[in-house]
């Protein structure tokens, strides 16, 4: 019998930060990196919980001095009410700047087509990129998580877009300890990522932990919904149900948050954080999995808009 | 996912490496999935794409293997990043690039693990990029390597196989001057010795890989530095609430800091007394490495992004002459004469490249001297000497404080891992000269 050739023992260093504080200073320390480097960075802000905690960071990196940077809301038309009530609320409570570029507006322009399947997530890329350029950001923030999703997964910190705002996973910097390289060429930008390494769950617990206000759409409520593709969707001017499709009051909850026409709810009775939290830990479905119309498409459906400039 | 209790002890930061085709991708997806890490929906998808295929059972590494170009050629083309837990730890692994070509990736990965799992086809034992990874892993102070043994299942699940490698690789380790190294015989495909232990290697008595990684100490076995604040961030709000407001930002990189403290703000060296330290808003006595602070200065002192805070009494000295084993990691060469950008910390200064005194080579650990140049993937030793002193610890004293990188300061290019200091490994060269100096490449 071949021994095992090294012996090892549980132990546990005196200086270790809790998991939460962990994740905290890391996001804060990438903050005032890109602060730090960069002219004229913007967050973007969707109203959904990844992009508030994000907020609430930055609120707290830079305390007592205000967010150095504005925020950036693409707005698909197809937007719940409840959530751009809150974009609102908090921009006017902390003082910040707002940018709001409409997908409407390129629709009604012709810039952009109305979809057959009345998605409008696809469409958002032309006015983010449209934005970045035209304000001259060299810095955007966004909430994506390495945990959503496989291509997501392979994401930098740091990630470098060309002038046509094009991902490369070919071409990707390595990023070595905590030592994040922003240079770029004028006309390119830099995507940013501070909460890579949170998870779902990990989101959640921060949350709860800080007592951020939510939207209430994070919370079950009853609401007027319809089957399609195997996930509820909110009736409405957008564009449900169809004639085949069967409106019912149910019982749900929204994990993301996202356009209306693709973001699908959960039957779900959890009304407080503890109860979602709860709920997530014993569920066996993803979040995309679970509720995004949009990663169905093809297996590599996020990758290929990432690589067009999607977020 | 399991809801855990949130003491960062519980986390696991671990990178894999290992040849193309030695079966990574499965293993990640053989560990995922047996811990039970894996939601329903991401299967359905895995053995959805699987059948597309043509492919009898579900095909693991396409849990991994997220691009499209990955999927297409079955390699491993960039670090994935996966987050799981069990019940005794919380996991974040860096699932990195096997293939010569993309070693940057893997160097990558490395430059933030506690632990590194490099894999072996049992067929095929130690190659070269076994022992490029290995000396990567080592340099970048790791501090503990696993030895994964594979496709044991095709080589008849045979003692004698095992332990040829076994003896080989940690000879090599040693004569690196590397960490402690487990060894463990599975197989990535069959879920052997994975998360539950083999059937059919009853002459093995350690652990699986699973129960290995859930009980190795988290530890940075590196000498202890001193405390260092490199200061990111001037915050000024110039509000009537806070009219004469002056905090320095920056994320603590080691060591610990306390209100009343002396300090030294580096490079200017002009020492002051820390009035109050804030974590994000709120008052705090003292604060520890890895915490993110504001602290305020008794004197009104120029401190900027990219000075470092320290004890007045155990400060680093400044130098502008920096020696530094690097690792290559751009696909244009570094040579002698090259002008570029070194980020230490917050701090970005020019650099000239004076000496690349000598370059490794990974099959006899020997040095080659005076190569002129580094192409991608070396690994050597450079000289530079920098336009503005920079205060620095060594490598074997602090991962973060003794790190840096170069810039392309044309293109931007991150092109070279800098580790200041001229040992290669082992556990502290003020210490151990004489080691050092026998691998002084």
């Amino acid at each position: 019998m071949t021994p095992p050739l090294d012996t090892v023992q549980a132990g546990e260093s005196p200086y270790a930060l809790s998991h939460p504080d962990a994740l905290e200073s890391e996001a804060v320390h990438i903050f005032r990196e890109v602060a730090g480097e960069f002219d004229n960075p913007v967050l973007l802000f969707s109203g959904g919980k990844d992009s508030i905690v994000m907020l609430h960071l930055a609120l707290k990196a830079f305390t007592p001095a205000p967010v150095p940077f504005a925020l950036l809301h693409v707005d698909t038309g197809h937007n719940f009410p409840e959530v751009l009530e809150y974009r609102d609320r908090v921009v006017a409570a902390h003082g910040l700047r707002l940018h709001v570029a409409h997908v409407q507006d390129y629709i009604d322009r012709g810039v952009l087509k109305e979809r057959p399947d009345g998605t409008r997530n696809p469409l958002q890329t032309r006015p983010l990129t449209d934005t970045i350029q035209q304000q001259r950001f060299d810095a955007v923030f966004g909430g994506g998580r390495r945990d959503e999703e496989k291509a997501r997964a392979k994401e930098r910190v740091f990630s470098l877009r060309d002038e046509f705002s094009q991902w490369d996973p070919r071409r990707q910097r390595p990023e070595l300890w905590q030592l994040y390289n922003g240079r770029h060429l004028p006309r390119e930008h830099v995507r940013v990522f501070p909460l890579s390494n949170w998870t779902e769950l990990d989101v959640w617990q921060y949350i709860a932990r800080e007592h951020i206000d939510l939207p209430a759409i994070y919370f079950a409520h009853e609401r007027e919904v319809f089957a399609r593709n195997h996930m509820w969707l909110t009736a409405g001017a957008w564009g449900g149900p169809k004639d085949s499709e069967r409106a019912e009051k149910r019982r749900v909850r929204y994990r993301t948050v996202g356009d209306m026409s693709c973001t699908g709810a959960v039957d779900s009775d959890a009304d407080t954080i503890d109860k979602v939290i709860t709920e997530i830990a014993a569920s066996r479905l993803t979040e995309r999995g679970a509720t995004r119309a949009d990663d169905k498409l093809s297996e590599a459906a996020m990758e290929d808009r990432k690589r067009e400039g999607y977020f | 996912m399991s809801v855990l209790s949130d003491t960062a002890a519980d986390t696991l930061r671990f990178a894999t490496a290992g040849s193309v085709d030695d079966g990574k991708s499965t293993l990640v997806g053989r560990l995922l999935h047996d811990s039970k890490s894996v939601l329903a929906d991401q299967l359905e998808a895995v053995a959805h794409a699987s059948r597309n295929r043509g492919q009898a059972a579900p095909d693991l590494a396409l849990l991994t293997d997220g691009l499209r170009a990955e999927r297409e050629q079955g390699i491993t083309i960039d670090v994935a990043y996966r987050y799981f837990a069990t019940p005794r730890r919380r996991f974040i692994l860096a699932d990195t690039p096997g293939h010569v070509q993309y070693t940057r990736n893997m160097v990558t990965g490395a430059s933030t693990a506690e632990l590194t799992i490099i894999l072996v086809d049992a067929r095929n034992g130690v190659v070269e990029q076994t022992r490029r990874h290995t000396a990567i892993a080592a340099l970048l102070r790791v501090p503990h390597i696993v030895l994964a043994v594979n496709k044991m299942d095709l080589v008849g699940y045979e003692e004698a196989a095992f332990a040829a490698i076994a003896e080989e690789y940690t000879a090599y380790v040693k004569e690196l001057g590397g960490p402690e190294v487990t060894v463990i015989p599975i197989s990535a495909l069959a879920g052997d010795n994975v998360v539950d232990t083999s059937a059919h290697m009853d002459w093995y008595g350690g652990p699986t890989v699973l129960e290995h990684l859930e009980t190795v100490p988290v530890d940075h076995h590196l000498a202890p530095c001193a405390a260092r604040l490199p200061v990111q961030y001037v915050i000024r709000p110039q509000s009537p609430a806070h009219p004469d407001y002056r905090g320095y930002a920056g994320r603590i990189a080691e060591g610990t800091f306390r209100t009343g403290q002396q300090v030294r703000v580096l490079p200017s060296g002009r020492t002051t007394t820390i009035t109050a330290i804030e974590r994000l808003g709120r008052p705090v006595e003292t604060a520890r490495a890895l915490q993110s602070v504001t602290v305020l200065l008794k004197d009104d002192l120029d401190v900027s992004r990219g000075d470092l805070i320290v004890p007045a009494a155990d400060a680093p000295a400044t130098t502008r002459e920096v020696t530094a084993t690097v690792c290559h990691v751009a696909d244009q060469p570094l040579g002698v004469g090259h002008r570029v950008l070194l980020k230490h910390g917050t701090r970005t200064v020019k650099a000239l490249v004076t000496d690349i005194p000598s370059r490794l080579t990974l099959e006899d650990l020997s040095p080659y001297p005076h190569p002129g140049r580094l192409l991608a993937n070396d690994i050597g030793q450079v000289r530079l000497r920098t336009a503005e002193p920079l205060p620095l610890d060594t490598y074997a004293h602090s991962r973060r404080t003794g790190s840096f990188i170069l810039i392309d300061p044309a293109d931007g290019t991150t092109l070279t891992a800098g580790m200041v200091g001229e040992s290669f490994a082992g556990p502290d060269p003020a210490t151990d000269r004489a080691k050092d100096e026998e691998w002084d490449f």
